[in-house]
């Protein structure tokens, strides 16, 4: 995991780009991707994650700054000469040209000779099991059949950099989970550069080996996925990657590492700060669901506590998912294993609930 | 129970609905009501059709082969020369001359003869004068005692004795005949069958020829014409497009004789386009180009006539595909050009083949523009047809060319099914 330096495969430094003139779309953008990695771009759409994409594929042009793939500056080289595998939303696979002839395109146009693209277009479908699916047309395979496809004609040419544009985005729940696990698979195996983009929190972090989080144009955290979940840096990430509960309040005591705030409605908590910088700053603190405790022998001594009205339980198999009143505010989750010795808490029921202090994070406001 | 019923279902012969009948028939039951309101929901058009478009066109196919006007006018007379040996060279005998005048008198009586003249006329021309003007002598003959009538046949007109009127009287006889195809492909039925006409008389193949050559001319200039500004608007952003549309589809809000007629005005020799040449001085003043009143006239006017039929089915096939295939290619590592040619022109096929088909077959039939900006050289089989319809009214041949025109369109059609498939054809 590398973040700048001689080795890194991909860098993007300080893009921009503004389609209109007025607006920049992606806002000074910088980042490199090591060889070998497997990078994701995240973000909620209208973002400007997939005009990276298309910068770093050559289908957009950065407005400014350089993007450089290998050391090399690849702003002035069209699309076709950057040797970059894509796979695309729809898999655009040429729909009058049978799998087979799909797959021997790239080497067809980098005059390839008969044999050698028949041994790796064959090579190519067996990688991703559809060797007996040589001879159909994209119109006569199921979805996740043209997906894995569209990934074999992406890799088909031994690109050593490979985007893909949302490319499980058609498929149903099931089918989605196994093709994360095998693109996944074969990216590590064949040692290829990745860059997905998505803008489903799950596939980022079940994927990535880091995950860049965009939102208005810009990085907003660049970490691996558990200190993306673990340890977001502001509210946007820590909202938008996995279930959240964020309360509102005032910096009262600062130290290094721990806090105290004091919530609207005047109730202290323990938190560490992360995004806040005096005693009186305005912020959010969040808590994961799963951080919340309200069983009074797990808290530590002197903790501060908070009451907590029961609204609605909710049996979800694996785990209880409890809605409470928290501070005026009644979207707090709470989400208990379901173990043996778990209680199930009823509607109008009242509890104090509270949290180790390093997991309550104060960020910006 | 109900492994029974499976069983039997699927091992002895048609599905059973629940009530024991048929499954097939069934459905056909629960199905009928259902037809019968779509139907009635196209039975006004289809009555229309029916009257207006296909009885019509069966009648007019019927007349191509149709000729009871011999042996119904002339009855004895072919039944008398049924005999005759029309490959000699004598004249038939009196008892065909006696039959003949019996059919003139009453012929002549009903005004018929002179219709009978015509129709012969087209097969040998003089007969027209020749059944005119001895239908009026034989009025006044005495059937009883006026015989031998062969000698009275020759006075009026020494026609008479000429062996090719009787052969065409001969060979028109049936009451069907095959005279209009074979006169339509410039042959003629002679004492051994079918031949072909003297070299002068043969117009119909050329401008067959002709009419397909200059209908295929005027769809290979659409498709050029029409590619690159269907495809400007399928890519261009939504307003400049709908800008592009009504420009496209302006032509069909102004009257195509107007249309035709601003032709004229620019492509004649004292012309707009003939004017600007000389100003620039591009042509000198004594070599005006001719561009009117030729084929090239009728193959310019006809392009910019039909171009909205090329451009509106390639741009609905080309919006419906997605710029990522484009994309795709590109990234795959082709230039511009393979990723057209390779991956985006293929796709468009379809839509070049929907335009090309309604193109070539309204070209080939088309008939205003060719008259008024064909002069000689650019007429299509369509002015031969009106001409046979409303000038000479022979409109057995004018039916037997038109006949031949939809079986030339079928031929094409069927040709383009067999190479290109006709599930190839997109409108949208």
């Amino acid at each position: 995991m590398l973040d700048q330096g001689s080795d890194a495969f991909v860098v993007f430094d300080k893009v921009q780009k503004s389609y209109d003139g007025q607006t920049l779309v992606v806002k000074d953008l910088n980042l490199s991707i090591g060889k070998g990695e497997f990078l994701t771009m995240l973000g909620p759409s209208g973002s400007g994650k997939t005009t990276c994409l298309m910068m770093l594929a050559g289908f957009e042009t950065a407005t400014h700054g350089d993007i450089l793939l290998d050391g090399q500056g690849i702003n002035n080289i069209p699309p076709h000469k950057r040797g970059i595998g894509m796979v695309f939303q729809n898999y655009a696979l040429f729909p009058h040209m049978t799998v087979a002839e799909n797959l021997a395109f790239p080497l067809e146009v980098r005059k390839l000779g008969k044999s050698d693209r028949e041994a790796k277009v064959k090579r190519a479908l067996d990688m991703v099991q559809m060797g007996d699916f040589a001879n159909r047309r994209p119109a006569q395979l199921s979805g996740g059949q043209q997906q894995r496809i569209a990934l074999a004609r992406a890799l088909v040419f031994e690109p050593e950099l490979v985007l893909m544009d949302e490319p499980l985005g058609a498929l149903d729940k099931q089918l989605r989970e196994h093709m994360q696990f095998e693109i996944t698979r074969l990216a590590h195996e064949l040692g290829i550069t990745t860059v997905y983009v998505t803008h489903d929190q799950t596939e980022a972090l079940t994927m990535s080996d880091r995950v860049a989080v965009f939102n208005d144009g810009r990085i907003q955290q660049l970490d691996p996925p558990d200190t993306l979940y673990e340890e977001p840096k502001n509210s946007f990430v820590a909202q938008f990657i996995g279930e959240n509960n964020s309360l509102e309040g005032t910096v009262k005591e600062l130290n290094n590492d721990t806090a105290v705030v004091q919530l609207d409605d005047g109730g202290l908590i323990d938190c560490k700060p992360v995004n806040v910088n005096k005693v009186g700053d305005r912020t959010k603190v969040s808590i994961r669901p799963e951080r919340v405790e309200y069983r009074s022998e797990r808290f530590q001594e002197g903790a501060h506590l908070l009451k907590a009205e029961v609204l609605e339980f909710i049996y979800m198999g694996d785990v209880f998912r409890t809605r409470l009143r928290v501070a005026g505010r009644d979207d707090f989750i709470m989400k208990c294993r379901n173990a043996p010795d778990q209680i199930r808490l009823k509607p109008g029921e009242t509890v104090n609930i509270g949290w180790m202090p390093e997991d309550c994070r104060a960020l910006d406001a | 129970m109900s492994d029974t019923t499976t069983e039997d279902s699927t091992q002895n012969g048609p599905v059973l609905a629940a009530d024991g009948t048929p499954l097939r028939r069934s459905l056909a039951r629960a199905l009928r009501r259902q037809k019968l309101r779509a139907l009635m929901l196209i039975a006004p058009l289809l009555i229309f059709i029916m009257v207006t478009f296909i009885l019509p066109v069966a009648d007019m196919l019927y007349r191509s082969v149709e000729n009871g006007i011999v042996s119904e006018t002339l009855p004895r007379t072919v039944v008398a020369l049924a005999d005759w040996d029309a490959s000699g060279d004598t004249p038939p005998d009196e008892a065909v001359f006696a039959a003949l005048a019996a059919d003139m008198q009453i012929a002549a009586e009903e005004k018929t003869h002179t219709k009978l003249g015509s129709r012969l006329n087209y097969e040998n021309p003089g007969m027209s004068s020749l059944f005119r003007k001895s239908g009026r002598q034989v009025r006044r003959w005495d059937l009883e005692t006026d015989a031998p009538f062969m000698e009275k046949f020759l006075d009026i007109d020494e026609d008479w004795s000429d062996i090719d009127v009787w052969r065409t009287i001969q060979t028109y006889s049936p009451s069907t005949t095959s005279g209009y195809y074979l006169a339509a492909v410039d042959m003629q039925l002679g004492a051994d069958g079918p031949e072909m006409r003297p070299e002068n008389e043969r117009i119909y193949l050329k401008l067959f020829g002709r009419t397909l050559m200059m209908s295929l001319a005027i769809t290979l200039s659409c498709i050029a014409l029409g590619y690159p500004v269907a495809w400007l608007l399928a890519n261009l952003p939504m307003r400049t497009s709908n800008l592009l549309m009504i420009l496209v589809l302006l032509p069909f809000w102004t009257s195509l004789l107007v249309r035709t007629s601003a032709w004229k005005i620019l492509l004649q020799q004292q012309g707009v386009i003939n004017d600007i040449l000389v100003w620039i001085g591009l042509v000198s003043d004594d070599a005006r180009l001719v561009m009117i009143n030729n084929q090239l006239g009728t193959i310019i006017a006809m392009t910019h006539i039909l171009l909205p039929f090329m451009i509106l089915p390639m741009y609905s096939v080309m919006q419906s595909i997605n710029p990522s295939y484009l994309r795709a290619a590109k990234s795959l590592g082709a230039t511009d050009w393979t990723a057209f040619w390779r991956v985006y022109f293929p796709q468009t096929v379809p839509g070049i083949g929907a335009g090309s088909i309604l193109v070539f077959i309204l070209a080939i039939g088309y008939y205003i523009t060719p008259a008024l900006v064909g002069g000689t050289t650019g007429t299509f089989i369509s002015n031969r047809i009106a001409f046979h319809i409303s000038t000479s009214l022979n409109w057995g041949l004018a039916a037997a060319l038109g006949g031949i025109l939809l079986a030339v369109v079928l031929v094409f059609y069927w040709a383009y099914d067999k190479f290109v498939g006709i599930d190839n054809v997109k409108l949208g």
